[in-house]
């Protein structure tokens, strides 16, 4: 089977930074909402965050390309736009990003629960807006948190492997990622070795991610330490 | 001359604060019992309590109406010292001090005695200083309006009048209106001319 194991490690660490640096943006912004802001609807888009997090990745995948596919209704703009997902490593981004997102914007939120909302009172009783405090105050206290949102995000778009088989396809060279990779590979005959390899550039990559996601956590509780 | 005009309810806990307060002095000190609702007071002042319901107002501003109307904490020109300082973390102490200043830094450093302390983060900070530096950073933002709570809790007796009397010719150089809250006769006696009290929730003028 023609199958390069260095191109699906390349597309799977692309994949996995595309959609923690798309998703820095929303997961930002709908963090900083859940963690500071009551409204109405609150918990209906707390749980629409979560979806993909108890859905079936497939199932989610399936929605995707219910919406985004050719013949969904988002399907023809994003066309227009030279930007279709449907067997693109874009549509491996998007999934990913939503299949990451829960994660993502639950770190964050975490992160900005551990702020002290005193710090951003202070802020405001000094005259600074509320824009000026979020970004001088709120964001840099939250910062580690929200950078160890985006390792998490990575690492998890780095193994997607449901959503981004239904939406992008296996296409060795395009979107065949880590994970696809090896289910082609257990799909073929006999013991391939390259399987071994992308597992463990799979594993390393994961721990790696994971070792930089719990220095990120330790940074975040430092950064917010009064005594000491 | 300025005036202060506090006439708000506002819940707290179980029970219902009922706050009024009318005065020209601009020195004024807010004693009684832990728990009676003085910091309330002072966050309502700092536009930071909206679940209060009345009158604020400052130096012929409405800062808060009945009707409804509201000026945010930052646009109304206050410096407020919570009791912990909370110094931002992840600023120096220079940093902190000029955080929102609008005047110069370093003689209100030199005054409150932290000028050495410049470059040392928050968390390396003894309580005192850590009270100092919030005091500077209120003060360097050239408020109208001082609120200080406890400002002193953390110093001894010495530094404490030494400062207490620092602050107020401080504010009385700049004319700057002060409330304080503590449970300190001598903060209060240096740095107020006017006493009230909050007993049984409302706000009535001290005795003696």
């Amino acid at each position: 089977m023609q199958l390069d194991v260095l191109s699906a490690v390349r597309l799977s660490c692309a994949v996995g930074a595309a959609a923690a640096a798309l998703g820095l943006v929303p997961a930002v912004a709908v963090a900083w909402l859940l963690a500071r802001r009551n409204f109405p609807g609150k918990s209906l888009l707390s749980a629409l965050v979560l979806g993909p997090l108890v859905l079936p990745p497939v199932v989610t995948g399936l929605l995707l390309l219910r919406l985004l596919g050719r013949a969904g209704p988002l399907g023809p703009l994003l066309d227009a736009l030279g930007a279709p997902v449907t067997f693109t490593l874009l549509g491996a981004v998007v999934a990913a990003l939503v299949v990451g997102f829960p994660i993502y914007v639950m770190t964050i939120r975490g992160a900005f629960e551990a702020v002290d909302p005193r710090y951003e009172e202070v802020s405001l009783s000094l005259g600074v807006a509320p824009g000026g405090t979020f970004w001088r105050i709120t964001l840099p206290l939250a910062f580690p948190g929200i950078a160890a949102g985006m390792v998490l995000a990575f690492a998890r778009g780095l193994g997607e492997f449901g959503a981004t088989a239904i939406v992008a396809g296996n296409m060795e060279g395009r979107t065949r990622t880590i994970a696809l990779a090896v289910y082609a590979l257990l799909d073929g005959p006999g013991d391939d070795p390259r399987i071994t390899t992308l597992a463990l550039a799979s594993v390393g990559l994961s721990l790696g991610a994971l070792a930089g996601f719990e220095a990120l956590t330790r940074w975040q509780r430092r950064r917010l330490e009064v005594d000491g | 001359m300025a005036e202060l005009h506090v006439d708000v309810e506002i819940p707290l806990g179980p029970r219902r604060l009922s706050l009024t307060l009318r005065s020209r002095c601009p020195a004024i000190a807010v004693v009684g019992p832990s728990g009676a609702g003085k910091s309330t007071l002072l966050r309502i002042l700092a536009g930071l309590e909206r679940r209060a319901r009345g009158t604020v107002a400052f130096d012929s501003q409405t800062w808060q109406d009945p009707a409804g109307a509201f000026v945010p904490a930052w646009r109304r020109g206050v410096g407020w010292v919570p009791q912990d300082g909370l110094l931002f973390p992840h600023l120096s102490v220079q940093e902190n001090l000029a955080y929102a200043a609008r005047t110069q830094v370093a003689p209100i450093a030199r005054m409150l005695g932290i000028a050495a302390l410049s470059a040392r983060q928050p968390r390396k900070l003894s309580g005192g200083e850590r009270q100092r530096v919030a005091l500077g950073r209120a003060l360097a933002s050239a408020p109208r309006l001082l609120l200080l709570d406890e400002p002193f809790s953390a110093l001894d007796r010495p530094l404490r009048s030494e400062l207490g009397a620092a602050v107020a010719r401080w504010a009385a150089e700049h004319a700057v209106f002060l409330v304080v809250v503590t449970h300190d006769s001598a903060d209060v006696a240096a740095l107020a001319r006017e006493s009230w009290e909050i007993v049984d929730d409302r706000l009535v003028p001290a005795r003696g």
